[in-house]
């Protein structure tokens, strides 16, 4: 079907030769078609976008208030037992609520932010503008996707405000607190209530991934070939193949869950015996090492399918921004595809301590470790594409190069955690908080920014302050070091995570004050990021306009598009392709769009 | 117009029924976790083993011979040979709903041997068994649906040019589905 029959197919008639008007993008729309319950890609991603920004802010103030009951376990704070109530009687949160607070946060940010927000935002927005289509394979599928994820997120959202309290067991919701609702308050309605968001969650990133991988490999227009496509689509492709694999593992897992939790079964139960109820449970054989297997088999690639889009983004604005072409553009591929491969054979270094065969566990040690070679090799290649540029530090650039930064910081500490022997000592601890906070969290919010600011003008035909923006930029950037570097040498020293109270800890005492001064920062970049949602929101109504349907002076076709396309991207026809999308500086001219023919003395690619 | 946007050679496959195979790696994926779950439980302590009924042979037969009655029936809509298209498509959904009746006989009939498949008392591999072939009647049912909705909206008036594609889909998914439980059988009576 052509592009032109996908829009059109969701105006009623399906048969292919009722169609040949030329009126694409003029369709009647209503407040509620165009705004609410939009099939037009660009509006999804902006719904995806704010939603996930919605997520992040509810998300990081969880972390604010647990890091207040880490940084300051003797102080007492009256204003939150304001607003949390029962949960923090006589202003200090409850161990309870603490437990929940880091549960929550870890599945929101995970999930509802870095993968919704990051990847919901930017596959819809740019495959279709960068491959040169009109919309995506399946509108209906793509609007469900986002409909199916706003469902989650009410259903997770409510489960913070009932009696027992959101789940409390971890964002890996291992059995038997995950199985057994008598094990803590939040392992009753809220359990419940987290299942049926993450189902959710699951079904609507499938229809997402589905369309993406259908759109990108059936509906690029004439002459962009797979080798032609921008690093941000093969990113989003491989993001996108991750998913659609691994996610319906994590269900299988869940679906076992279900039945251990409401209809007996024994899968992951065996032999427990409950002190809340004083009782012996009748299970028998199941083994909770099964729910973490199916559950790493996804969570590995999950932390891929985070990364792999501010990948893609950060080498696009690298390029664009260092006006050179990308450094080793077919190595980029081929280490993304390398990366997407290893991600499914590495999932138990997440379980070297569970008392897995120390023989098998030589085996993921390698293969973890081999991960670092294409890792290697991207950074590599973003630092030589950096190399001796005419570096424009927009802000987008400084959050890619800090994307960058964070990356090999990060990365760095994942080589130690991948030896199982180092692992024994590091596991479970803050050293673990701090190489997945900056390698991940930070790096992939980075990338996630490094969009925002770069692609912002075509959302929203203005432009994001710059001041404003470098604010934010030192602030995060800085304060993410000052956050989490300082946990290595918690780790290192053997601080457990996922402690209510160290103060108990003879050993742990020389940290008190440490663990003060991150909650401190925590605190101030948490109210940096204001200056980013208040330029965002700002510029959409104030900004100032775009005038120039190419601002950056980008090689990419969503540059081609009127300021504010309509639905239907393009007015005429869809531009044809010459060329890559990195002819930046090339043969004295500072950048040639794709859409530029190659000329006769020109080396082709 | 439209056709001049995208060069021929994309359009080998329909986006749609690209959609499809995608889906279909995504529910071998599904399958594969749990049947992969199955072996690694099966390996351990307490794993109750007992054999299949003779009921679930009969349900395989007719589910294989749904996959041959959706493939004749798409034949015919080709040819447009209604009347017969539409025997065959109902015959495939009869046979469908069939196979599912049949596989909760099978149940049954395992239950009335003491086996006890969820609550107190049961045990993993029993359990296994129901999820699994639980979920893979849900698939059939599913396909039912597509196939009622396929089914119907050939009647409708808007529809005034016949396309095969969505039943192409559906026959495709059909297969699929057929092939799965075949896998599954295999599997439960070699692994079980
Ligand atoms: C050189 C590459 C990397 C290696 C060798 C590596 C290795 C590891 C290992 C062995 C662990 C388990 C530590 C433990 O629990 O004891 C771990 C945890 C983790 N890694 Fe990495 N990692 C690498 C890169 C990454 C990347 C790129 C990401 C994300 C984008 C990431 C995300 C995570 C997360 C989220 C966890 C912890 C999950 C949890 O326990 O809650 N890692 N890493
Ligand atoms: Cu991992």
């Amino acid at each position: 079907m052509s592009n032109e029959a996908v829009l059109h197919a969701n105006v009623g008639v399906s048969g292919h030769d009722a169609h040949h008007d030329e009126h694409h993008g003029h369709h009647h729309e209503t407040f509620i078609s165009k705004y609410v319950f939009s099939m037009d890609h660009k509006m999804i991603a902006k719904q995806f976008l704010i939603t996930g920004m919605v997520w992040a802010v509810l998300g990081g103030l969880m972390s604010v208030l647990f890091r207040l009951q880490l940084g300051y376990p003797d102080s007492t704070f009256p204003w939150l037992e304001d607003i949390l109530g029962k949960w923090a009687k006589g202003g200090r949160i409850s161990a309870e609520a603490y437990y929940a607070l880091v549960t929550t946060h870890g599945t929101v940010l995970v999930f509802f932010v870095l993968t919704a927000g990051l990847s919901g935002t930017f596959s819809n927005f740019l495959i279709p503008l960068q491959i040169g289509a009109r919309d995506m394979a399946s509108p209906l599928m793509n609007m469900l996707s986002y409909w199916f994820f706003f469902i989650a997120s009410i259903v997770m959202l409510s489960s913070v405000f009932i009696e027992t309290g959101p789940f409390s067991g971890g964002w890996t919701a291992y059995p038997p607190l995950s199985a057994l609702g008598d094990a803590s308050p939040g392992s009753k309605t809220g359990m419940d209530l987290w299942l049926t968001a993450m189902a959710l969650f699951v079904v609507s990133q499938l229809l997402a991934g589905l369309n993406y991988i259908a759109t990108i490999l059936n509906m690029r227009t004439k002459g962009m070939s797979m080798t032609r496509l921008p690093l941000t689509i093969w990113a989003l492709f491989f993001t996108a193949v991750l998913g659609v694999l691994s996610f319906p593992v994590l269900f299988s897992g869940f679906i076992l869950l279900i039945f251990d939790r409401n209809f007996g079964t024994s899968f992951y139960l065996s032999d427990i015996f409950l002190s809340t109820t004083n009782t012996a449970l009748p299970n028998e054989g199941g083994s909770a090492i099964l729910y973490q297997h199916l559950f790493w088999f996804l969570g590995h690639p999950e932390v891929y399918i985070i990364l792999l889009p501010a990948m893609g983004m950060a080498s696009e604005v690298l390029s664009t921004n260092a006006r050179k072409p990308i450094f080793g553009y077919m190595a980029m591929v081929g280490s993304m595809f390398a990366i997407a491969v290893l991600a499914f054979l590495v999932w138990a270094h997440h379980m070297f301590v569970t008392g897995l065969n120390p023989f098998l566990g030589s085996i993921f040690v390698l293969l973890t470790l081999l991960i670092a070679v294409p890792s290697a090799i991207k950074v590599f290649n973003w630092l030589t594409t950096l190399w001796r540029g005419n570096i424009r530090f927009t802000p987008a650039m400084m959050f890619a190069i800090g994307f960058v930064s964070l990356f090999i910081s990060g990365g760095l500490t994942g080589i130690w955690l991948g030896n199982s022997a180092l692992d024994i000592h590091l596991h479970d601890t803050y050293f673990v908080i701090a190489h997945f906070h900056i390698v991940m969290g930070v790096a992939s919010m980075f990338g996630m920014f490094a969009g925002v600011y770069h692609w912002y003008p075509k959302m929203y035909g203005t432009y994001m302050n710059n001041t404003l923006a470098y604010i934010h930029f030192w602030i995060t950037l800085i304060g993410a070091y000052l956050i989490f570097w300082p946990m290595h040498y918690e780790g290192l020293a053997g601080m457990p995570r996922r402690y209510y109270d160290y103060g108990v800890w003879e050993s742990f005492k020389q940290f008190v004050e440490l663990n003060r001064f991150i909650s401190t920062v925590v605190i101030i970049v948490f109210a940096a990021q204001f200056f980013f949602l208040f330029n965002f929101f700002y510029s959409i109504f104030k900004g100032r306009k775009v005038t120039t349907t190419n601002p950056w002076g980008s090689n990419t076709l969503e540059w081609t598009t009127p300021i504010k396309p309509g639905h239907g991207n393009w007015t005429g026809e869809i531009p044809e392709v010459h060329r890559w999308a990195y002819d930046y500086g090339k043969d004295g001219q500072d950048f040639i769009p794709q859409t530029v023919p190659v000329g006769d003395n020109e080396t082709q690619h | 117009m439209y056709m001049n946007a995208v060069s021929p050679e994309r359009n080998r496959i329909h986006p749609h029924k690209f959609t499809m195979w995608v889906a279909m790696g995504s529910i071998i994926m599904m399958f594969a976790g749990l049947t992969s779950a199955y072996v690694v439980k099966r390996a351990q302590s307490n794993w109750l083993e007992f054999d299949l009924p003779p009921v679930f042979w009969i349900s395989t037969v007719v589910i294989l011979a749904s996959s041959l009655t959706i493939h004749l029936s798409l034949k015919a809509f080709k040819a447009r040979e209604m009347p017969r298209y539409r025997m065959l498509i109902t015959l495939t959904a009869v046979l469908g709903v069939a196979f599912a009746l049949l596989q909760f006989a099978g149940f049954s009939a395992l239950h009335k041997d003491g086996i006890q498949f969820f609550g107190a008392g049961s045990n993993p591999s029993a359990s296994f068994l129901g999820i699994i072939t639980g979920l893979h009647i849900a698939h059939v049912l599913g396909g039912v649906i597509a196939l009622l909705v396929v089914f119907l909206r050939a009647f409708s008036i808007k529809n005034k040019v016949y396309t095969s594609v969505p039943l192409e889909i559906v026959a495709t998914y059909w297969h699929f589905v057929d092939l799965l439980w075949i896998y599954l059988f295999v599997f439960f009576n070699s692994i079980g």
